[in-house]
């Protein structure tokens, strides 16, 4: 019998009598033992990256993943899990576009995530998702717009949030430097410093990860599609490491 | 005789000066033999889109609850009003889902389309009966006096028609050509369509 759960931490879809779904309370216990994401306004996410040998090449490690031109998302939890999320969300983006001739809204394709990590909380034979996701976008309807994911497949919106290990302090932080009106710029500036409160180790490209929302100005959004290429321009991107490391410097 | 010419019927789309007009006859036979002078091809989708739907009639209704049944869902879903374009990309890819059985309808879309400055500009579309989309940027015809709408319409159209004049345009090139489609006729009904209002008349037209 597992310690703690009792009779009911083995059958995911079975309610404890206190009304708990013990399952997914473990799944969040996950979330929390990962690795520190944060994002501020909806337009900047970022997150540290950790290798637990210096043997271990981390160009390879990717925690901030471009679901399509407009959206990026960031996890803290098991890291195949949210591979596999991402795959499934690049899936659905692609699906809509499909039918709708247009990239999702964050909202929708936040639901959609929502949706399939609901479904993982109700099916047999299979264990909730170990991971909360922050989805960071831009539409047209909404702007920039932020959304967090958790385990149970509940989802909010959020003006500026934080997820794993270091997500109470982080917020706290985040809480004393937001404002409404902050520029890009500065909301990179505040991102990485609220990732350097309770950073272990150094700061450096090689061990954050950055994706950025930047909003369409008005001339851009009249031109439309790019020239030659029948797409828009992208609105969701990540830094790159030469990017990450002139902002760290700065 | 093709199944697209069964029932019989026309739709024409037009640009004007920040509108758009689409109008249709209101005849629906069997072969030669008139039935009804009062069935509509014509649908609203939202209170800036239209959507004709010529060819043949049980698949009329079937995709007019089609395209009702995905509107409402996608208005549903994405707390907002779908857009000419997008509307356009939905009706293709609903008619693709049946590539090798189609439904026997040649769609055209009219609508103004919602600019990223808050502003409206005229947008029309058609597609075959597999969803290929054909954006003009003057009019579209389809249905059973296509060839003879294309030629009237041709003649008579020209650009940045102010909507009393698209009126009288869309609705002297459809009398006209279907005066010279026996499956067409049995008068018509048009709408113009600008930023802020849809102004819909029903025409006489020749009853033989």
């Amino acid at each position: 019998m597992a310690t703690g759960g009792g009779a009911y931490s083995y059958s995911l879809t079975v309610f404890s009598p206190s009304g708990k779904l013990v399952q997914i309370e473990h799944a969040l216990a996950a979330v929390s033992q990962g690795t520190t994401s944060l994002a501020t306004n909806g337009i900047v996410i970022a997150t540290e990256k950790k290798t637990s040998s210096l043997l271990i090449d981390d160009s390879m490690i990717e925690r901030v993943a471009v679901v399509c031109p407009n959206i990026g998302i960031v996890y803290s939890g098991m890291g195949p899990d949210f591979r596999i999320l991402v795959t499934k969300a690049r899936k659905s983006a692609q699906a809509y576009w499909k039918v709708h001739g247009e990239y999702p809204p964050t909202k929708v394709l936040t639901q959609e995530i929502a949706n399939i990590m609901q479904q993982a909380t109700q099916s047999g034979g299979v264990r909730p998702y170990g991971v909360s996701l922050l989805v960071a976008g831009w539409d047209i309807n909404r702007g920039p717009t932020l959304y967090q994911v958790d385990p149970s497949g509940s989802f909010w919106a959020w003006k500026a949030s934080a997820i794993g290990k270091n997500m109470v302090n982080a917020k706290t932080f985040l809480e004393k430097r937001y404002n409404d009106d902050i520029s890009l710029e500065d909301a990179i500036h505040t991102a990485l410093l609220t990732l350097k409160e309770g950073f272990e180790g150094q700061m450096t490209e090689k061990t954050i990860e950055i994706g950025v929302v930047t909003v369409p100005s008005p001339a851009e959004l009249e031109v439309g599609k790019v020239e030659g290429t029948g797409r828009f321009k992208a609105t969701f991107r990540k830094l790159t490491e030469e990017e990450v490391r002139d902002y760290l410097s700065l | 005789m093709s199944i697209m010419d069964y029932n019989g019927g026309s739709v024409i789309a037009m640009v004007g000066k920040d509108c758009v007009a689409i109008a249709s006859d209101l005849r629906l036979g069997v072969q030669s033999l008139s039935i009804a002078s009062d069935f509509q091809k014509i649908f609203p989708v939202t209170d800036r889109i239209f959507v004709g739907l010529p060819g043949l009639a049980t698949d009329v209704t079937t995709l007019h609850e089609q395209f009702r049944y995905r509107v409402n869902m996608y208005t549903i879903k994405e707390e907002r009003e779908i857009e000419p374009e997008a509307f356009t990309a939905l009706v293709s890819s609903t008619l693709y889902e049946k590539r090798f059985g189609p439904y026997f309808i040649e769609p055209v879309i009219a609508g103004m389309q919602k600019l990223p400055n808050g502003g409206y500009a005229p947008f029309i579309a058609g597609t075959d009966v597999i969803g290929c989309i054909n954006f003009a940027k003057d009019l579209i015809v389809a249905g059973t006096a296509s060839e003879k709408l294309f030629g009237v319409a041709e003649g008579l159209w020209e650009p940045d028609l102010e909507a009393d004049d698209l009126f009288e345009t869309i609705s002297q090139s459809l009398l006209n050509a279907v005066d010279r489609d026996a499956y067409s006729g049995w008068g018509a009904i048009v709408h113009v369509i600008t930023k802020d209002k849809v102004v819909t008349r029903t025409l006489k037209g020749r009853m033989d």
